[in-house]
């Protein structure tokens, strides 16, 4: 075993997804979290580094119980657990704690004991720059780029479209997605337009739940009850809180530094990948992720999501849980991309691919403004 | 009609002089003296290479529709789906917008359509830059 290398002991999500009204938000983290706990054998005494975004990580720790000597409060959006996750392995490495709980809760939905949406208000420069002209949230701010690459590479609105169409199929195969019935292409290009050329297929769930990791040292993971899910690669990036500040509407800085990070930690080629996890708030977000991690040359990723290479059966498995369009989407879906990746690699997910032995899971933070990559191993690296 | 306050954007120490050339009829975008970069939105250093030595300059106006949504999510005073575009200046910076004059419509809104500068009075402090076809309104 290489040294200093970390392995997820522990992983879980809420017991119950989608409609949650009955937790507050800070009690889907602390739901995640004794779930995670129980996954591990774990209890709260054995805790020493909390990672969350959202509530402060001293809400987790007090609520649970949990006194930490090593603490994340790292807030960059729905990437942000797989930016805690690279810093936790980087706080174990360094000796400042040995068992790192990852946090995630959000009562999107059901707004219950819920925080505001982020932003800065009317002095921030979204607020002076963007909102003045009609924004509503990410449905009218993430979707602006777009229309931009469509035309770069000629790709018709129907292969953004057909993300959805192709998602469904994994969420089908998923008990607790909450969509699982098949759609099609006409459904998703007639359904209620939200953002033209995005209609509400194309858009992500709002719906709530949480999720919770724990990280370990790697020569410790043998001595938990789950199979181990080692970190082979990590990386993580920021770019602008503006979207009409992007450097190129077409692909994603952020998305490019952190996914080439993570690859050159990890070793891994391309090739080597058999599962992949894309944060896909809106649709066009999985051909970006195929592009700017360099599975697919730019301009190609729709056409091969539209060839159902990431499709059931398909050579590249993508967003296997049914990805935030279908399975959920609380606000900060990252944990959940990551549950994915350790559930792919334990071998337990409900659209279970067969013998994944590396799964890459990449997140997005604000309007492609941060990015985060871990890539996962069943074998330690 | 969507109901709701009116937004209204507010300036700070850097920004505030944007905000006045818009209420004076001017587009305002900054200069670096180093190194020639033009840029959006304001602070008082280059963003390419962090200098300090930084100018204001008047823009031309002049620009061309890069990307945008149809939103039909309505804010307060808005009835019907509007556009919301990035435009490009013709000095480089880009900038978030509407478009006016214009249908809201997919086939009126082109990208690359060249586009000028025209302002609305937003409130009693604020006026908005927006932008509309070149050379007058399109049918
Ligand atoms: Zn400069």
């Amino acid at each position: 075993m290489k040294p200093k290398s970390i392995a997820i002991v522990g992983a879980a999500e809420t017991t119950k997804l989608g409609v949650v009204p009955e937790m507050s938000e800070l009690m889907l983290h602390a739901d995640a979290a004794l779930n995670a706990m129980a996954d591990a054998g774990l209890g709260p005494s054995d805790i020493d580094g909390v990672a969350t975004a959202g509530p402060w990580p001293t809400d987790v720790a007090h609520y649970l119980g949990i006194t930490p000597s090593w603490v994340d409060g790292t807030m960059v959006g729905g990437c942000s657990f797989m930016l805690h996750v690279r810093h936790a392995a980087a706080a174990i490495n360094e000796g400042l704690c040995n068992t790192v709980l990852v946090t995630h809760g959000e009562s999107g939905r059901s707004r219950v004991g819920a925080r505001g949406f982020g932003g800065g208000g009317a002095t921030s420069l979204v607020g002076q720059f963007e909102q003045p002209y009609g924004i509503m949230g990410p449905t009218t701010m993430f979707t602006i780029p777009a229309l931009r690459y469509c035309k770069e590479y000629d790709v018709g609105i129907e292969k953004l479209a057909n993300v959805a169409v192709v998602q469904r199929e994994w969420a089908h195969q998923n008990p607790r997605a909450s969509l699982q019935d098949l759609t099609s292409l006409d459904e998703v290009m007639n359904a209620r337009m939200i953002a033209w050329p995005f209609t509400k297929p194309m858009c992500c769930l709002v719906t709530d739940g949480g999720g919770a990791l724990i990280l370990t040292r790697a020569d410790r993971a043998r001595d938990f009850p789950q199979k181990p899910t080692y970190i082979l690669g990590t990386g993580e990036s920021v770019e602008t809180p503006l979207v009409s500040q992007m450097e190129d509407f077409t692909t994603s800085r952020a998305f490019r530094v952190s996914g080439q990070k993570a690859f050159a930690e990890s070793g891994v080629s391309h090739a080597d990948v058999d599962h992949l996890m894309i944060y896909d708030a809106f649709a066009h977000l999985p051909i970006y992720g195929l592009e700017d991690l360099g599975f697919c040359e730019r301009g190609e990723g729709a056409d091969f999501i539209w060839e159902r290479n990431t499709a059931p059966g398909g050579k590249l498995p993508v967003n296997t849980n049914g990805g935030g369009l279908s399975y959920m989407h609380s606000g900060m879906y990252g944990m959940y991309a990551l549950q994915e990746g350790v559930r792919q690699i334990r071998g337990v997910a409900p659209a279970q691919i067969s013998d994944v032995k590396i799964s890459v899971v990449h997140g997005v933070g604000g309007m492609f403004g941060a990015s985060g990559t871990i890539i996962l191993g069943n074998e330690a690296p | 009609m969507a109901k709701g306050k009116k937004f209204s954007p507010v300036p700070t120490p850097e920004t505030q002089h944007y905000w006045d050339g818009a209420k004076r009829g001017e587009l305002l975008i900054q200069q670096c003296d180093d190194c020639s970069t033009h840029y959006f939105p304001p602070r008082p250093f280059c963003p390419n290479c962090g200098s300090r030595n930084v100018k204001v300059k008047k823009a031309s106006g002049k620009a061309t529709l890069y990307s945008y949504v149809i939103s039909h999510m309505l804010r307060p005073g808005q009835e019907d789906p509007f556009a919301i575009a990035v435009v490009e200046l013709e000095e480089g910076p880009r900038m978030m917008t509407n478009i006016v004059d214009c249908p809201q419509t997919p086939e009126a809104l082109l990208l690359d359509m060249p586009l000028e500068v025209t302002f609305e009075e937003w409130d009693e402090t604020i006026t908005l830059p927006k932008f509309k076809p070149a050379g007058g309104a399109t049918s």
